[in-house]
């Protein structure tokens, strides 16, 4: 491998690592602050990938549908909220577990029987449709690029909720002590709903992001929703930053494994993760 | 009391006798049907595939006003959700709860060997409408085991041929790492290193990771004369994609068993333009028994057929060709068995027989995409049979 490869090889790794944070971010924070085990956070996103393939055959453009897609996802997720999860924050995990892989069933029917079980694309929107040169034989898409650029923002911009604002700090004492920020006068239950909302919205956007470069096609949470799961216990359950760190450590794992250790490729995700977790059982960022 | 005791048996043996003529009945009906148990993915990301295989199998048994060599058509179906931890189970439940004369199934190549071993432990006749894993027909080959479809040798090793005439000598290949995803690899690899080429590096991921990235770029950094993949459904969708937008396609050719193309080339917007494959059937064939059964099929489904509908109809062809050639009366195995072996099938892919070992003896196609369809430009292969290395019946 010479040196321009070994380059390009450290951009997939970070391209990689930054689309998994956008999926991982919406699990950390459901899991993290409601305590809910979510494995519906995959069915998720394979709405948002589909919401984004049927807004897009609607209205021919791909941004105009995540503009759309954006509080669709959010509203759906807090009617969700409302009606089913809202009965599961003092239950234990496994009824959570049960809920939510009713739901992953559920979604995947509802799937079949309104769209079908063919494979779709989406087209990649005019404007960024472009590839850069990056040595005289490969060249990379600009859409890549956008997509680690939205994937940044919106790593400042949930540090910036949770770390810099009255939401931000009221949901953070919620994590910790339910009842007594009840008592001060919040309205926990509205506060819970605009969470897990969130988290179904972050969830989708991934989704709907992705769609474009990896067609929208049966089943397409499951994969999705293992690796999310490593991501989260890599960095923490709750933490946004251990998210980050761990979803860019996974990318480097699994870029730079399925170069070197070719046999290995598949494991070296888990690899990393039994190290990260002997060193750190509770996870990298994991607070208190 | 003695005569009311009388009375009651009476009663007992005229219900007795009764349930005894109804099921004389049964028996006497049930010689006049065959019992199809068809084994097929209905949910799950092979659902489509099982549909189509469904769809083409019941299209020839309505065109032959449904009834196979007399028969009337009995259908037991189960949803074999490609899941091989409960192949065995469900195989079972055809086999020993339904009591099927044939068995039909299925995609997916675990679930398929599962059943397959049921069938040779039970001695059930056995139809394959899909599976491509070179053992059934091989290593695992049973006089009762038939395939209406192809091994995964027969498409990649057509390729190897065609890649070597088209005057490359250094080939990058990647692909799946599971059994189908090597074998084809293997078969690629076989013929063509014979016509002088040779495979630079032989690259793999695991199924059914799609994180292409860090392998397109290994790609462009070994610079290989053409590169040969094995992936299909929505991986292969992503590749091509991904193979465009990384600016390879353009210098460097991109070459694959037909998967890669088929049912995928929407999804692919413009980016399967131009790319080869090989596979026993093609857009655009020109003959009869082709243009009969894409119109049936259209009339009756509303939609277009692809391969896995016309293996699905193969499938019910070979059936009827052994039913055919068989008495009338009880299900005589062995002699729809020889009456199979021995059968041209007239498919719409053109005609095929059958190998020693029950694999379809078949010309494979060179394909180019043009204008969303893969259109047939030549045969790469003609009469190709897949060597059935293994195989105790090819002696």
């Amino acid at each position: 491998m010479d040196f321009t490869s070994f380059l390009i090889q450290i951009l997939n790794a970070l391209q990689y690592g930054l689309l998994l944070f956008l999926v991982a971010s919406g699990l950390t924070l459901v899991f993290g602050i409601m305590g809910i085990i979510n494995l519906a956070h995959g069915s998720f996103y394979m709405i948002g990938a589909y919401l984004a393939f049927a807004l897009t055959s609607l209205t021919g453009n791909l941004m105009l549908a995540i503009v759309l897609g954006i509080p669709l996802a959010f509203g759906f997720g807090a009617l969700l909220e409302k009606l089913l999860f809202v009965h599961l924050y003092k239950r234990d995990h496994l009824q959570q577990v049960l809920l939510t892989y009713g739901l992953i069933l559920i979604f995947e029917e509802l799937r079949s029987l309104t769209v079908g079980d063919d494979v779709h694309g989406v087209a990649i929107p005019d404007l960024f449709s472009a590839s850069i040169a990056l040595s005289d034989n490969l060249s990379y898409p600009v859409y890549r690029l956008v997509i680690s650029v939205v994937c940044i923002a919106l790593a400042v911009g949930l540090w910036w909720l949770m770390q810099r604002t009255r939401l931000g700090m009221m949901i953070r004492a919620g994590s910790f002590n339910r009842e007594m920020v009840q008592s001060l006068g919040v309205n926990i239950d509205l506060l819970y709903r605009t969470v897990f909302a969130l988290g179904v919205a972050l969830a989708a956007l991934a989704g709907m992001l992705a769609a474009p470069i990896s067609s929208v096609y049966p089943g397409m949470g499951g994969n999705v929703l293992i690796i999310s799961f490593v991501v989260v216990v890599i960095g923490g359950i709750g933490s946004v930053w251990g998210a980050l760190v761990a979803a860019l450590l996974v990318g480097f794992a699994d870029t730079f494994g399925t170069i070197l250790l070719p046999e290995l490729a598949g494991l070296a995700v888990y690899l990393l993760m039994a190290v990260v977790l002997l060193w750190r059982p509770e996870g990298i960022f994991r607070k208190g | 009391m003695v005569g009311k005791d009388r009375k009651l048996r009476l009663a007992v043996s005229a219900l007795g006798l009764g349930l005894g003529m109804l099921l004389a009945q049964g028996a006497a009906e049930a010689a006049d049907k065959v019992k199809v148990g068809l084994m097929l993915p209905y949910t799950g990301t092979y659902a489509s595939l099982g549909n189509a295989i469904t769809n083409g199998f019941k299209q020839y048994v309505a065109e032959q006003g449904g009834k196979l060599g007399g028969r009337e058509v009995e259908y037991f179906v189960v949803d074999d959700e490609s899941d091989p931890a409960k192949a065995t189970e469900n195989a079972n439940k055809l086999v020993k709860r339904d009591n099927v004369d044939v068995l039909v199934g299925t995609v997916h190549s675990g679930v398929a060997l599962a059943m397959a071993k049921v069938a040779r432990d039970s001695k059930t006749l056995m139809i394959i409408p899909n599976a491509g894993a070179d053992e059934l027909t091989g290593p695992l080959c049973a006089p009762n085991v038939f395939r209406t479809s192809f091994s995964a040798w027969q498409p990649a090793n057509a390729m190897g041929k065609v890649v070597a005439e088209r005057g490359h000598k250094n080939v990058v290949t990647l692909a799946w790492k599971y059994s189908f995803g090597e074998q084809s690899v293997a078969g690629f690899k076989e013929s063509f290193e014979q016509a002088g080429g040779k495979v630079v590096k032989e690259l793999y991921l695991p199924f059914p990771n799609v994180e292409f990235q860090p392998f397109l770029t290994e790609i462009a950094n070994l610079r290989p004369d053409a590169v040969f993949v094995f992936f299909s459904g929505a991986g292969a969708a992503k590749f091509v994609k991904d193979y465009e937008a990384a600016g390879l396609k353009a210098g460097l050719p991109l070459y694959a068993p037909g998967f890669l193309t088929d049912g995928t080339l929407e999804a692919m917007g413009g980016a399967g333009e131009g790319v080869l494959t090989t596979l026993h059937y093609a857009d655009g064939l020109d003959n009869a028994r082709e243009k009969s059964f894409r119109s049936g099929y259209v009339a009756a489904y509303k939609a277009q057929p692809d391969v896995f509908a016309v293996q699905g109809y193969d499938s019910a062809q070979l059936l009827a060709a052994g039913l055919s050639g068989a008495p009338a009366g009880a299900f005589d195995k062995e002699a729809v068995m020889k009456a199979m072996s021995a059968a041209t099938i007239d498919s719409p892919r053109g005609s095929f027989t059958l190998s020693k070992a029950n694999n379809p003896v078949q010309d494979i196609y060179l394909r180019k995409v043009e204008g969303g369809q893969n259109k047939v430009i030549g045969v790469a292969a003609p009469k190709l049979a897949d060597p059935a290395r293994g195989c105790k019946l090819m002696n």
